[in-house]
């Protein structure tokens, strides 16, 4: 019942911040300088072929008529042609956005396992060299940028020593998998396609782990601050003074308490997952989302941009749902207290 | 001594460093409980009390901890120098403890039955592979004891949704769930209202009368000790000053700190213990050289700066750390006139 409360709350709330948004990203691109219909058409388009254009876009029509027009079309789905490809934009972000999700998730993967990972052994072995070891390396992701770790793995293992391709997300000679969700990894799984699951993973290696260091590192250095912190907590002492092994005082009892902060900015660590996104998408020919939306922003590509920032934003928030439903399953004290306040 | 010794403690030394420094707070602490005995522990706020049965257990938080000598054994055994898999054996059903807050001590994320539970489970080898069902029959029984109601629902609530008190008894409980040789009750109940805390002692002096535990018990209150406890130990700044029988040490306090805190004790009601003695405990950053208690005797002689005094033995039941007692106390005053 609670439970309940918490997500149509939530989803209320979403549906205003996504208005907002829609708004907000709807003046932006009608601000931008440059006219869209003449860069679609290009420079040497006769004049009324633009005119035409315009009025075909109702660019000539008031703002709110033109955000009236655009948003009942993306509710539906239908966020129009792209000027750029021609394309039909919602074909654009079928393709492009699941190819994003894939690099991003599993980044969020290698951050979540390898960060808390790192920084439980750190704060295991505190002030040990291992725990030196990974202060400096968590030190050397947090300040080093995401693109120059692409460029350096696919330099590094990549080209010199050769053990992860560094274009795209499949190579030539393996089937495509049919499309299911959309990534490569998870369709080859669930067609039963071993070798191109194989593939796929090898794909998306190296962009995932570039990606993931800033934020690995990052939640590593607050998993060893939580940990060591709490492990000087009586209710740690408490627990080992009454005989529960040391396995299951750090195991469980530690743990538990110690991810709550570590969680809780795994939402923030998406989000620039998302953004640093395109560089790395560009580094590694990777067709995602982000590198989609920026060459539509150089290109004044209306549709385009609107619906991508649509797309980001309703991900951003999802994640940040899911982010607080766990930190509720983790911490009852924001249980009890929303209870409360219902 | 012909008296088994559960646990004897030598020498202990306990460092903690901090920002400014290394805090020398345990200075050599000697200590010892028998089979069968209730010990009390006195002293002032900060004096070591609570660290040095954090010692006994292995569970000072190191760093920034630091055991920088001594030894402790349980039973023979050395548990500084015991292998993990030993020193698990005697947590809980060997030696267990009520912590001072018990807020602190309950984690706020997991409920009751969950840490409660685990105790359990662990406290019997044949515990070990028990179900959750059976376990949770268990885990009532402690509850049941120390008279809380309802503890079917208390093993589902979070530390959070209890009362002080109710905290109070349910770290009590967890401790006595173990079935301990020796409990270590770091002064029950000094958190709660007066009421609640003379309930939380005639509770505790009961569970433990009933089972023949030994106990130490930590309190300010000096009636509690003089009521509950066969012998007495009194701490300042991180040494034992006195050891005696609890009847001999109220009739004829020999320390000059004891006889402060015995002169204080009109004034105690339920406050701080030190308010008969000028001045404050010294800082361990820099701790005074000699008896630690120089800057605050009133009786203090040259030596004392110097030297620090080793316990000096007046009888069988008493004895003290301090150089007005010892043989060659004349010439101690002698030499401390002429300069
Ligand atoms: N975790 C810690 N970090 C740094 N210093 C500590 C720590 N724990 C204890 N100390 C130091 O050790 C001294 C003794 O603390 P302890 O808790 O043993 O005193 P106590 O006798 O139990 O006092 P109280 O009656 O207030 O419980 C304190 O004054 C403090 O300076
Ligand atoms: S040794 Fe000296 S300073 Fe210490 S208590 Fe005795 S008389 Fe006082
Ligand atoms: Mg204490």
């Amino acid at each position: 019942m609670q439970l309940i409360g918490f997500l149509s709350r939530r989803a209320f709330q979403a549906i205003f911040v996504l208005l907002g948004l829609s708004i907000l990203i709807f003046v932006i691109a009608r601000v931008l300088p440059g006219d869209p219909a003449r860069t679609a058409l290009g420079a040497r388009a006769p004049q009324w072929v633009v005119d035409r254009l315009r009025e075909d876009m109702h660019l000539n029509d008031p703002m709110h008529v033109q955000y009236f027009y655009w948003l009942t079309d993306a509710v539906q789905g239908d966020f129009g042609i792209s000027l750029v490809t021609r394309r039909n934009v919602a074909d654009d972000v079928k393709e492009f956005f699941p190819a994003s999700l894939e690099l991003v998730l599993f980044a969020g993967l290698i951050t979540a396992v390898a960060g808390i990972g790192l920084g439980t052994l750190s704060a295991r072995h505190k002030d040990k060299w291992i725990d030196n070891a990974v202060r400096i390396f968590s030190y050397a992701g947090v300040v080093t940028p995401s693109f120059v770790f692409a460029i350096l793995f696919l330099l590094l293992f990549g080209l010199v020593l050769d053990w992860f391709p560094t274009i795209g997300r499949l190579s030539q000679d393996v089937p495509r998998p049919p499309t299911i969700t959309g990534m490569m990894t998870i369709d080859a799984l669930l067609a039963g396609q071993l070798a191109t699951f194989w593939d796929a993973l090898k794909h998306l290696i190296l962009p995932a782990l570039a990606l993931a260091m800033g934020s690995m590192a990052q939640e590593a250095r607050l998993t060893r601050a939580t940990m060591s912190d709490n492990l000087t907590k009586d209710y740690i002492a408490n627990k080992r003074a009454l005989g529960v092994p040391e396995r299951k005082v750090t195991g469980r009892f530690l743990l538990k308490v110690s991810l709550i902060p570590t969680v809780s900015i795994f939402g923030l660590d998406f989000a620039a997952s998302l953004s640093n996104a395109f560089l790395v998408e560009l580094i590694f020919v990777w067709p995602g989302i982000s590198r989609y939306g920026v060459n539509a922003m150089l290109r004044k590509d209306l549709n385009a941009i609107s619906a991508v920032i649509l797309i980001l934003g309703i991900t951003f928030i999802t994640v940040n749902i899911i982010v607080d439903l766990v930190v509720r399953g983790l911490d009852p004290r924001i249980r009890l207290r929303s209870a409360r306040s219902d | 001594m012909s008296t088994p010794r559960l646990l004897e403690i030598k020498d202990l030394r306990v460092e903690f460093k901090v920002y400014g420094g290394v805090l020398k707070v345990l200075d050599g602490v000697n200590f010892s409980v028998n089979a069968g005995e209730k010990v009390g522990l006195v002293g002032e706020t900060g004096c070591g009390k609570t660290t040095t049965m954090k010692a006994i257990l292995r569970i000072l938080p190191i760093p920034p901890a630091r055991i920088a000598g001594g030894e402790i054994f349980f039973k023979g055994q050395d548990i500084l120098r015991m292998r993990k898999r030993d020193l698990s054996k005697v947590r809980g059903s060997g030696i267990s403890m009520i912590f001072q807050d018990p807020t602190a001590a309950l984690n706020p994320v997991f409920t009751i039955g969950e840490q409660l539970g685990a105790v359990v489970q662990h406290a019997r080898p044949e515990n070990r592979r028990l179900s959750k069902r059976k376990i949770r029959d268990k885990a009532i029984i402690p509850l049941k004891e120390v008279a809380l109601a309802d503890p079917e629902r208390l093993l589902d609530s979070y530390p959070i949704q209890l009362s002080g008190g109710m905290r109070q008894r349910v770290c009590i409980g967890m401790a006595l769930a173990t079935d301990p040789e020796l409990l270590i009750a770091d002064e029950p109940g000094t958190s709660l209202d007066v009421t609640i805390q003379d309930q939380v002692l005639r509770l505790l002096r009961v569970l433990v009368e009933e089972k023949g535990t030994s106990v130490i018990l930590i309190t300010h209150t000096l009636g509690v000790v003089r009521e509950t406890t066969d012998r007495v130990y009194v701490m300042y700044a991180g040494n034992m000053v006195e050891e005696a029988h609890t009847r001999k040490l109220f009739a004829e306090p020999l320390h000059p700190y004891t006889q402060g805190l015995m002169q204080a004790v009109p004034k105690l009601t339920g406050g701080g213990i030190a308010e008969g003695i000028p001045g404050r405990i010294p800082s361990y950053l820099d701790p005074p050289p000699g008896c630690r208690f120089h800057t605050r005797c009133p009786r203090v002689m040259d030596i004392c700066r110097r030297q620090k005094p080793p316990f000096f033995k007046v009888d069988e039941e008493h004895q003290v750390a301090c150089f007005l007692y010892d043989q060659n106390h004349d010439r101690h005053k002698e030499e401390t006139a002429t300069l």
